[in-house]
């Protein structure tokens, strides 16, 4: 059964490293490195946008807890659209026409202060990192099941390509392998809707009626509550959720591969339609499962349930199916961690080597070799984490890079763009506040404390009872950026936040 | 897949004070807050409505049609609302993008860039 996957895996292989060896060829300089040279259209760069968001937890992880907790589930898909908005109306467009590589440039643009660069990049590649080892131990875990390799190679394999495309093909490798996942990830998932769609007669009605008595909830299947019973909690999550990815460094990062705010503009908008799309189909991967799959064997396969789209596959198509599934899985791991290798690297290279130690004195070249080796040491750290942490359930890490984004970067982006009397104190109170708070409450919550052994990393009575600290946390970002702001004897430069707002609503002056 | 790179024809080191002083600025800023503050805030307000509802009581589990409740077409409509939000902003953005021209020809006939 594993053959074919084996083959296909291959192929995807064999496939992106031909784009990093064109890609290669085309990278030469940081800004082909950092941003394939802004060349991208709307629609490519759209497509890219959401090959670098939907990540295995978006996919195997939303249907695996729609087909186990029935609408639960669903808030995920909802708020990871619905807060394009947010990147839509308030974030896109300004971050292109004031940055140039990373976020941190946007806020430099502003405060020219090496403390708020250096802030903002260690903000940057904790998200990142944090991302990451969630997605390694993942890919370990979801390699290991479906080919049946060791997690140390499973880890190894997709550690080392994300290595090479990032290294040798910088952005433009990177933006193709995710423009490519984002296709075959639309695809696989487009024939299981249609092929469960049809097993329910073409009628939303009949697979609604059909799955409240296919699983062990009942008719609670359908209804709110079965996973997020805290009120409190839920709302926390949500706003985590929609504020989150408006902060996520390897999503900003993607405005800055196209040539101007417009076209920022059109690869959002591309980009809600592509994942707005996906988003409604993980009803059809969710229901499928519960109904053709059960709740019994998606648990005996993996306790969070995220084979129940491989498993629905092969229940749907048997061996191709399946095997054309773990591909795209697989596909899926690896253009997005070779985003998340890239926004981690460009911080380190370009706001901590070049701009902090070097002063902006660093040769082309020099920033280029920076370039790479910061993606080969971040490559190895995180598979070092990786491997590290292969027994422990890490998939809260993901939630925690939502709220740190949140509560530390949006602040920060929303008043350096809009709040005239913000100063660089209140920069930097407010990134450091933001993350501070959501780690330190992550900390001491459920995700890492539980009585029950085994079921979180420490044993013990957790002293935050929420599992998401946005709640608390992006307030306090709020409040740290206003209270540093307020307190600092640095008077606001009135005249460089005049020429902010009229680089970041016009694009005048942009390099 | 090839555009090339971009020309810097924008000025640098514009005349930042005159420009935001000018009409045609001034004109962009209220369109684009006219537009973006009341629908950043609905779209919040609608947003979060569910979650609250969901969370605070069950008049959501009542069957909306068929045997699908009120929860699952509120969450259809976020969708709805998302993308009908994203068309109406690319509109508008036509209409920014158009003062933005307008403003950039005043300040290099203005000498201010």
């Amino acid at each position: 059964m594993h053959g074919l996957a084996f083959f296909l895996f291959l192929i995807i292989v064999a496939l992106t490293l031909v784009i990093t060896y064109y890609a290669s060829k085309r990278t030469k300089t940081t800004s082909e490195f950092y941003t394939a040279d802004s060349s991208l259209t709307g629609w490519q760069n759209g497509l890219a946008i959401a090959g670098d968001y939907m990540s295995a937890a978006s996919f195997l992880g939303i249907a695996g807890m729609i087909a186990l907790t029935g609408f639960d589930g669903f808030f995920y898909s909802i708020g990871f659209l619905v807060a394009y908005l947010v990147v839509l109306y308030i974030v896109a467009e300004p971050l292109r026409n004031l940055g140039k590589y990373t976020m941190a440039d946007m806020i430099a643009a502003r405060f020219d202060d090496k403390k708020v660069r250096g802030v903002a990049a260690l903000n940057t590649m904790a998200i990142s990192i944090f991302y990451m080892i969630a997605q390694l131990v993942g890919a370990g875990g979801l390699i290991k099941l479906l080919l049946g390799l060791d997690y140390v190679y499973s880890v190894l394999i997709v550690g080392v390509l994300m290595t090479v495309y990032v290294v040798f093909g910088g952005m433009t490798a990177t933006s193709w392998v995710q423009i490519v996942k984002a296709v075959l990830l639309m695809v696989g998932t487009f024939i299981i809707s249609i092929i469960v769609f049809a097993k329910f007669d073409f009628s939303i009605a009949k697979m609604f009626h059909e799955v409240k008595t296919a699983t062990p909830l009942g008719e609670a299947f359908l209804n709110p509550g079965n996973k997020f019973k805290d009120p409190l909690d839920t709302i926390s999550l949500n706003l985590a959720l929609v504020l989150g990815t408006a902060g996520l460094p390897h999503i900003l990062i993607r405005f800055f591969t196209v040539k101007d705010a417009p076209t920022a503009r059109k690869s959002v908008v591309y980009a809600t339609w592509i994942i707005g799309i996906f988003y409604v189909m993980t009803i059809f991967l969710g229901f499928g499962a519960a109904a053709f799959v059960g709740y019994d064997k998606i648990v005996a396969a993996n306790p969070a349930g995220n084979m129940a789209a491989p498993l629905l596959a092969e229940a749907l198509g048997g061996d191709f199916l399946f095997a054309f599934i773990s591909a795209v899985a697989f596909a899926t791991i690896l253009a997005v961690v070779a985003g998340l290798v890239l926004s981690a690297a460009s911080a380190f290279a370009h706001d901590f080597y070049s701009h902090i130690l070097r002063r902006g004195q660093a040769t082309e070249k020099e920033q280029m070799l920076a370039a790479r080796w910061a993606s080969v040491g971040v490559s190895v750290l995180s598979i070092l984490l990786a491997l590290v942490a292969q027994k422990m359930n890490v998939a809260f890490l993901v939630s925690l890079a939502f709220a740190v984004a949140a509560s530390a970067n949006l602040p920060t982006i929303v008043f350096t763009i809009f709040w005239r009397r913000f100063n660089t104190t209140g920069a930097i109170t407010g990134m450091l506040v933001g993350l501070i708070s959501a780690l330190v409450l992550v900390f001491f919550s459920p995700n890492v404390w539980s009585p029950q052994p085994g079921a979180a990393i420490f044993v013990g009575e957790p002293l935050f009872k929420l599992a998401n600290p946005g709640i608390i946390s992006i307030p306090l970002g709020f409040v740290g950026a206003i209270v540093g702001t307020l307190v600092s004897s640095k008077k606001a430069d009135e005249k460089k936040y005049t020429e902010i707002v009229v680089k970041a609503n016009t694009g005048i002056g942009r390099v | 897949m090839a555009v090339k790179k971009q020309s810097f024809s924008d000025p640098v080191g514009a005349n930042y004070e005159a420009i935001a002083q000018s009409a045609s600025f001034r004109a962009l800023i209220q369109a684009k807050k006219r537009f973006i503050i009341p629908a950043t805030v609905f779209f919040f307000v609608f947003y979060f409505t569910l979650p609250v509802l969901t969370s605070y009581s069950k008049a959501l589990n009542a069957p909306a049609i068929g045997p699908v409740s009120w929860a699952w077409l509120f969450a259809f409509a976020q969708f709805i609302m998302t993308w009908a939000l994203c068309i109406l902003y690319s509109k508008r953005a036509a209409q920014f993008d158009a003062i933005v021209e307008q403003v950039k020809q005043e300040a290099k006939e203005g000498g201010n860039a």
